[in-house]
């Protein structure tokens, strides 16, 4: 089992597809990473790229601190469960986990143990001797799995192999896959455009936009920290509030409302404020950041209502904050007065849309 | 007679209104030909008996059996059908295989491959006889002018070559069609099982053998099908570029029975040859489509 490193990829197809522009990334062995992005963003050909299945424009693809960039698919010892599945039609489930061992020529006992063990840990033993075409999404989805298994392969790529499975069967085999890749050694990427799968699943998270790494982190950290705007806007749901507010002396106005800003040491004319719906509170009579405003929307969510509220503004076009506030109380079209507690917010530039050091106290104190 | 009560009763008696007119048609143009030709096969009907139809049994086919010139003729066929249709298969094959690629002008190369086919047929074999043709024919013009050979093969007057020729210029005729009908196929297999096939280890030649071949294998039948038929009863290239000469050397079945009723004008006889060649050619492409049948449910697994 070895490393895997990603050194300045990129893939032109043509002067206007560029899906990948610079991609660098270092996998270690046992470490499951996602490459999270929306689609489109290239994810999968990044993963084409480490399977060898297209040839990378610029860059460097390193296995065990060997270069494979331009090794053939078949000899990087890698195994790849695709989005399509990919299943041979015309061979049974058990003709399928075999036919990459056959390929290797490993002795027919060993072939049909390996076979054995697999279909036990993925429940396959009753499907066998079916063909692709007369089983359910997500049996086959298992199968394309124990494809990959079988192979005791060096590097394990997945590409959103869940997502023809609808929620149900998609949280139980979440978890299955969480088990089973935790007890391999091998280094695992995994594409997913769905950041819950890449939140429970993973221990480091490659956000993907725009053929550029936008951040590389554990998903706690994504979530905790988001570099960047778009990090901020696509992780997590409901998605973070995120106002454009200008800015005066050492506060930010949201409204009527002033927002003290960290410390930076040139306040711009503009900043964009973050905060998560679920950190947004009804304030209670100590809390010093407060905004007031009028309810005009809410959703149920089961556990949470989501309340859109749009802020009370005497000069502007009004911004609408939303919260995630518990069901116990009702309200419609009323004033209401929230908290923004100030550890939750983050601050990002307006230009540039990076991270402006958000969440200071909490950092020093972790 | 349908329960019109439920959806599927419904349609089947809708289906079988839609079905009735194709039926009485198929039953007129295919049912009474072949039974008058059966029944005209009982009779002996040609200039000895001042073509008046007279009735003799099974007369007829107690004679073919001690006609020499309608096996050897059958035997004829058999070969033209099993090498042509053998070459065919092979080379549209490798058509298809090439076409599948992506390659510069591919498009326009796909279409163009279709013309032999296109061409009638007759044209086609006139070209050939002149290709092929002793004096003036450009095979031998070309062979002369590269050395392999010091004076001019005389092609379709030998029976070896005879047989090679027509088998060449038919090969050349239909190889674009079975291309065709295999691309079609080939481009029904989804790229991603190549792609986790090689993920795994596989050579071409494995990927060709253990994908390609499976998958396409239903195509192949169906092509096979199709020229079996068409080429047992081949008529027009042949008539046209040999005439069933040199000798018989090229005399298939349709030919034989053609100058046995056109020419002798021995109809009794030559309807109980066309009954013959019919029922070994159904008894053949019923075993045939026996096999595919099964095949497609071996290799498309969604019985
Ligand atoms: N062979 C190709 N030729 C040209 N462009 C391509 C090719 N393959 C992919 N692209 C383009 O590259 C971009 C990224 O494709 P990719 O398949 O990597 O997206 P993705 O992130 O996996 O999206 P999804 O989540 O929808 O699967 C797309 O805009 C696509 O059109
Ligand atoms: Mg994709």
């Amino acid at each position: 089992m070895a490393r895997l490193e990603l050194k300045n990829l990129n893939k032109t197809f043509s002067p206007k597809v560029i899906p990948v522009k610079d991609v660098s990334l270092t996998v270690e062995d046992g470490e499951f990473l996602t490459l999270l992005g929306p689609s489109g963003c290239g994810k999968s050909t990044v993963l084409r790229m480490i399977a060898g299945l297209e040839e990378p424009t610029r860059g460097q693809i390193r296995l065990g601190g060997e270069d494979i960039t331009f090794r053939r698919p078949g000899d990087r010892n890698m195994a790849m469960v695709f989005q399509s599945y990919a299943l041979y039609p015309h061979m049974t489930v058990s003709e399928n986990l075999a036919s990459g061992l056959k390929l290797k020529n490993i002795p027919r006992a060993e072939i049909k143990q390996r076979v054995a063990e697999v279909a036990q840990l993925l429940g396959l033993e009753e499907l066998l001797n079916r063909k692709p075409g007369q089983m359910s999404g997500g049996q086959r989805q298992r199968v394309a799995v124990g494809r990959a298994l079988v192979r005791q392969a060096q590097v394990f790529l997945l590409d959103e192999p869940l997502s023809n499975l609808d929620a149900l069967l998609r949280e139980r085999v979440r978890a299955d896959l969480k088990q089973i890749f935790a007890t391999q050694k091998a280094p695992v990427v995994y594409v997913t455009h769905d950041q819950t799968e890449a939140m429970t699943l993973s221990s480091k998270v490659a956000v993907l936009n725009n053929g550029y790494v936008q951040q590389l982190a554990p998903p706690d950290r994504i979530y905790s920290h988001p570099a960047n705007l778009f990090v901020a806007g696509f992780v997590g749901s409901p998605q973070m509030n995120l106002l454009t507010l200008p800015c005066r002396g050492r506060y930010a106005l949201l409204g009527d409302f002033q927002i003290p800003l960290l410390d930076i040491p040139t306040v711009p004319p503009q900043i964009v404020l973050g905060i998560r719906p679920e950190n947004v509170r009804i304030a209670q009579p100590e809390d010093e950041h407060i905004i007031q405003g009028r309810v005009f929307l809410v959703e149920h969510l089961g556990m949470h209502n989501l309340v859109s509220v749009r802020v009370n503004s005497s000069h502007s076009e009004p911004q609408t904050v939303r919260a995630l506030l518990p069901t116990d109380q009702v309200w419609s079209n009323e004033e209401i007065t929230l908290a923004l507690p100030p550890q939750s917010i983050h601050w990002f530039d307006v230009e540039s849309g990076d991270s402006l050091v958000g969440r200071q106290r909490v950092e020093t104190m972790s | 007679m349908f329960n019109t009560k439920t959806i599927r009763g419904r349609e089947q008696r809708t289906a079988w209104i839609l079905i009735v007119p194709a039926l009485l048609m198929l039953l007129f143009v295919f049912g009474y030909p072949i039974l008058r030709a059966f029944w005209l096969s009982l009779f002996t009907q040609n200039l000895g008996t001042r073509l008046q139809p007279v009735f003799s049994g099974f007369d007829n086919y107690s004679r073919m059996a001690g006609d020499g010139r309608f096996w050897q003729s059958f035997w004829v066929t058999i070969i033209f059908t099993v090498s042509s249709v053998v070459l065919e298969l092979i080379l549209g094959l490798a058509i298809a295989l090439i076409l599948n690629q992506k390659f510069f002008g591919r498009g326009l190369v796909r279409t163009s491959a279709i013309i032999p086919w296109a061409l009638p047929t007759a044209l086609i074999g006139l070209a050939w006889a002149w290709i092929f043709n002793d004096q003036f024919g450009i095979v031998n013009d070309i062979l002369l002018r590269l050395g392999i050979i010091n004076t001019g093969i005389n092609w379709l007057g030998d029976p070896t070559l005879a047989m090679f020729a027509v088998i060449f210029a038919d090969v050349w005729k239909t190889t674009p069609f079975i291309s065709i009908l295999l691309l079609a196929g080939l481009q029904s297999i989804s790229p991603d099982l190549y792609e986790a096939h090689s993920i795994d280890g596989a050579t071409p030649w494995q990927n060709f053998r253990q994908i390609t071949l499976p998958l396409l294998l239903p195509q192949i039948l169906i092509a096979m099908l199709f020229r079996f038929a068409q080429a047992f009863g081949v008529f027009d290239l042949i008539q046209v570029m040999t005439g069933g000469g040199p000798g018989g050397a090229t005399e298939v079945v349709s030919l034989y029975i053609y100058s046995t009723v056109m020419r002798y004008l021995d109809f009794g006889y030559g309807a109980a040859l066309v009954v013959v060649t019919f029922l070994l050619l159904i008894l053949a492409v019923a075993i045939a489509s026996l096999l595919l049948n099964k095949l497609r449910a071996r290799t498309s697994g969604t019985t």
